[in-house]
């Protein structure tokens, strides 16, 4: 069975790469290439897998919350993303790179009975993003 | 293809298990435990697989779905105390997932029939948390 919980953040960025001309990461990115930079509500999901237990749940809430607010919501929230976030430090602060961030923050020394399933994270209300965490082998 | 069809209801409950402490009980379910009980407003959405009837063009006739859902869920679940009114609940802890547990044995028999199969059940106890459940078959692992 998966549970999915919802959390939310605001937090600050810009989309802008080194591997490009002022003018060519304008053209790339757009609005988002704002050199002052802008923020969003961002909204992520986090789904977890596993057996129900005896308590019949798959995992206690609390726990998964208190791990979340720690590794994730403590972290990024009311931040600017490209210059407080020594991971996306060097990399583009797209949500895509973010979701990536946050299933390694999330599944390194993941310390819950069951297993991360996946990460969601929408950037506004029109564009989301989704992890899938395979399972291992 | 797939075919989601959603249904709400509001019931109240108390998640705790009788054979422990109060303590204990606090410790997992946290507010839940509430002796006294609280409610949410459910939304419930299930998801059938199959291909679409060549007479029909449909996976399923809609009604008969939404009749099968007010039938085991809604008429008997909405506006009751899911531990005190709704069995196997005065026995089994309802929380989210034994519901949707108990959502798929009460419709899967009755959606089940050649091309059809219930896919999954979702059940939203708030707009921020809901539980996935694909049946018996995928607990294996």
């Amino acid at each position: 069975m998966r549970l999915t919980s919802r959390y939310r953040f605001s937090a600050s960025h810009r989309l802008d790469t080194p591997a490009l001309s002022r003018e060519e990461n304008r053209r790339l990115y757009g609005k988002c290439n704002n050199p002052h930079g802008h923020g969003h509500n961002y909204v992520l999901d986090i789904t977890v897998e596993g057996p129900i237990d005896e308590s019949g749940q798959v995992v206690n809430r609390e726990a998964l919350d208190g791990l979340v607010r720690e590794r994730v919501l403590r972290r990024l929230d009311h931040r600017d993303l490209n210059t407080e976030i020594p991971e996306l430090s060097g990399r583009v602060t797209t949500t895509e790179n973010l979701a990536g961030m946050v299933r390694e923050a999330l599944d390194t020394n993941w310390t819950l009975p069951v297993r991360l399933a996946g990460v969601r994270i929408a950037e506004t209300a029109r564009n989301s993003f989704e992890l899938e965490v395979p399972r291992e082998q | 293809m797939f075919l989601t069809r959603k249904a709400e209801f509001s019931a109240s409950h108390v998640c705790a298990n009788p054979a422990w402490t109060a303590e204990r009980n606090q410790a997992v379910y946290g507010n839940n435990a509430n002796p006294h009980g609280h409610g949410h407003n459910y939304v419930l959405e299930v998801t059938l697989a199959g291909d679409p009837d060549p007479n029909t063009g449909m996976v399923f006739d809609l009604r008969e779905l939404k009749e099968i859902l007010n039938r085991e869920v809604v008429d008997p679940m909405d506006h009751r105390f899911l531990n005190r009114e709704i069995p196997p609940f005065d026995r089994v802890v309802p929380t989210t997932e034994n519901l949707a547990v108990e959502i798929w044995k009460r419709i899967e028999p009755q959606i089940r029939r050649d091309g059809v199969r219930l896919h999954n059940v979702r059940l939203y106890e708030t707009a921020d948390l809901f539980v996935d459940y694909g049946g018996p078959a995928g607990e294996m692992s």
